[in-house]
């Protein structure tokens, strides 16, 4: 009974594993016997060390895919490993772009289900119970796989506490990625970073974000502005995301990023639950709305009923005064 | 060219969602509009037949009760014709049913780009897509920030943690389109009006040649064990500004000394 193998799908970020990933190695850890982690690249010694301090034996790694999708190959790695007797009972993705691509390819190679947006797991049986919120987080739902299959989660960012627990290096393994003939056909050409000033989103220990009541594009500058002057990062609601003020890698959501800063701004943001479920694990939450009975108020610990048009700059004014 | 789109019809969002208690899963008899994410690749679809200098863009969507209404606000955009899959045994279908019973569809047309939104507002798994391309055994590019339709090909900028890709992917593929990316049209008066006229192929599981008990609760592998509600987080103070409201911020930030 109980997991015997569990393969995390590991992402890099800056050369080391990213948060998503050792967030998932805790509690991957917790549930099974065996933890290791898959990898989509070559895995250097750095990589496979922080692994095995995070408590994986092995780092399996594909070694470069020469511009192939981390998708379908890492998929078609893992399932010819399960195919052959050699892969896990079960494996955890981050709710990441490739992470999802690896999740839904493997699902369809195995014939088995995937439980999404998972933010806590545990271990019936055999079989793994995923709890994934709904309704904006005011309800939660229970998952059991039981169709005896390889068992595929994915998991939320910031579901789950990294932590360390002083395990020696993982060993590497190679892992062999089959031909996916014309499905692999895609091929990154090019990669371009953006430049961002200050803190990730989803790391920075403040965040103000802006929605829809920030009423013009140009009105975003403000939420930068005091998100720069605190140190944090700027966000946004769906609603100007889709409006196509800022780009869908600002969003703040059930859709989008999950923050969990120290303090959490929302400016004209209503509070729909799809933006809820994305932040209201914040530890504070200040809120600023023009409608009293905007539901943002209900998770709030200060609750401003006013116009961001005229508070906002106010702020930035007393803001710059201090620095 | 001839482009697939996918379009899922969902509640409204704007009202309070509910799990029927004996299915445990999302309430869906309310009536059905189409998903706002899903406008996006409408749009892009249009813009791409229009600048490949013609081409036809047609929807798949798959519903319960021959639900339509979703699909004509997608046919009054400019879209010529949609195939609805609805059938009794799709109830409780999880997203690999959702993606073969849509592949099946899709493949019933020879489509030369499937686009799709990146995950629907309701369900939300994001991996529809994905498992829709794996089935038909096709390349895919997700998160698309703009498509180019080349020589057979396309380029697609692709979303990524710090900015994004450059991906070349040849046809026939599928993409996901992040949603704000393109300007949804309104449907015209004239356009809503032709709504009405344009086919809508209405076929049940046989038709597609999917066996009723790979899909639905039968094809899920899952069962929902539990629903409970969360632990609610606490209104804290709420004041009416009086245009000192910001030095409330501040005496807040302070006594949080993270000023």
């Amino acid at each position: 009974m109980g997991i015997s193998s569990l393969w995390v799908y590991g992402e890099l970020a800056d050369g080391a594993l990213s948060s998503m990933t050792t967030e998932m190695l805790a509690k991957a850890r917790t549930l099974a016997d065996d933890v290791a982690v898959v990898l989509g690249t070559d895995a250097s010694d750095a990589v496979a060390a922080e692994a095995g301090a995070h408590g994986a034996s092995t780092v399996h790694a594909t070694g470069d895919l020469a511009g192939g999708l981390q998708g379908v190959n890492v998929a078609a790695a893992i399932a010819a490993a399960v195919e052959a007797g050699t892969g896990p009972a079960a494996v955890l993705a981050g709710t990441t772009y490739d992470g999802r691509d690896v999740a839904a390819r493997l699902s369809v190679a195995l014939d088995a289900p995937v439980i999404t947006n998972v933010v806590d797991l545990e271990v019936d049986g055999d079989a793994l119970v995923g709890t994934e919120p709904v309704f904006g987080g005011t309800t939660n739902v229970k998952t059991r796989f039981t169709g005896g299959k390889a068992q595929i989660a994915l998991v939320r960012p910031k579901s789950f506490v990294a932590e360390e627990t002083g395990g020696a290096a993982a060993a590497v393994a190679a892992l062999a990625v089959p031909d996916s003939g014309a499905a692999g056909a895609a091929k990154v050409v090019d990669t371009f970073e953006e430049q961002s000033d200050g803190p990730k989103l989803d790391e920075a220990g403040f965040v103000a974000a802006g929605g829809r009541g920030l009423g013009d594009a140009e009105k975003y500058a403000m939420v930068e502005e005091v998100a720069q002057l605190m140190g944090g990062a700027a966000g946004a609601s769906r609603a100007i995301v889709d409006a196509g003020w800022v780009p869908y890698s600002s969003q703040v959501g059930q859709t989008g990023k999950v923050v969990k800063p120290d303090v959490y701004l929302a400016l004209g943001i209503s509070g729909a639950t799809q933006h809820l479920v994305g932040m209201k694990g914040s530890k504070h939450i200040i809120a600023i709305n023009k409608d009293e009975e905007a539901p943002i108020f209900g998770v709030a610990d200060l609750g401003i009923v006013g116009d961001v048009h005229s508070v906002v700059p106010k702020l930035i004014e007393a803001l710059k005064a201090r620095s | 060219m001839n482009v697939v789109v996918c379009v899922k019809q969902i509640p409204d969002p704007a009202e309070t969602g509910k799990l029927n208690p004996e299915t445990k899963t999302l309430d869906r008899s309310s009536k059905l509009i189409l998903d706002e994410s899903d406008s996006y690749g409408v749009e892009m679809a249009l813009q791409l037949a229009e600048a490949a200098g013609g081409g036809t863009v047609s929807l798949v969507s798959m519903a319960p009760n021959n639900e339509v209404s979703g699909l004509r606000t997608a046919l009054a955009m400019g879209a010529e014709s949609a195939v609805l899959v609805s059938d009794d045994a799709l109830a409780g279908s999880d997203a690999l049913s959702t993606a073969k019973v849509l592949a099946a569809a899709i493949g019933r047309t020879e489509p030369d780009l499937i686009l799709a939104a990146t995950e629907s507002s309701d369900g939300y798994t994001g991996t529809v897509p994905e498992q829709i391309a794996a089935v038909m055994g096709l390349p895919s590019v997700t998160f698309a920030k703009s498509i180019e339709v080349g020589d057979g090909s396309v380029s697609v900028q692709r979303q990524t943690e710090t900015g994004y890709d450059s991906v070349t992917c040849p046809m026939p593929c599928v993409v996901s389109v992040t949603a704000g990316v393109v300007e949804p049209r309104y449907p015209s008066f004239k356009g809503i009006m032709a709504a009405k006229s344009k086919p809508v192929d209405e076929v049940a599981l046989a038709d597609l040649g999917i066996d009723a008990a790979s899909v639905g609760w039968a094809g899920g592998g899952q069962e929902i064990v539990q629903i409970e509600e969360a632990e609610a987080r606490e209104a804290g103070e709420k004041v009416v500004d009086e245009g000192d409201a910001h030095e409330r911020i501040i005496a807040f930030l302070e006594d949080l000394k993270v000023l």
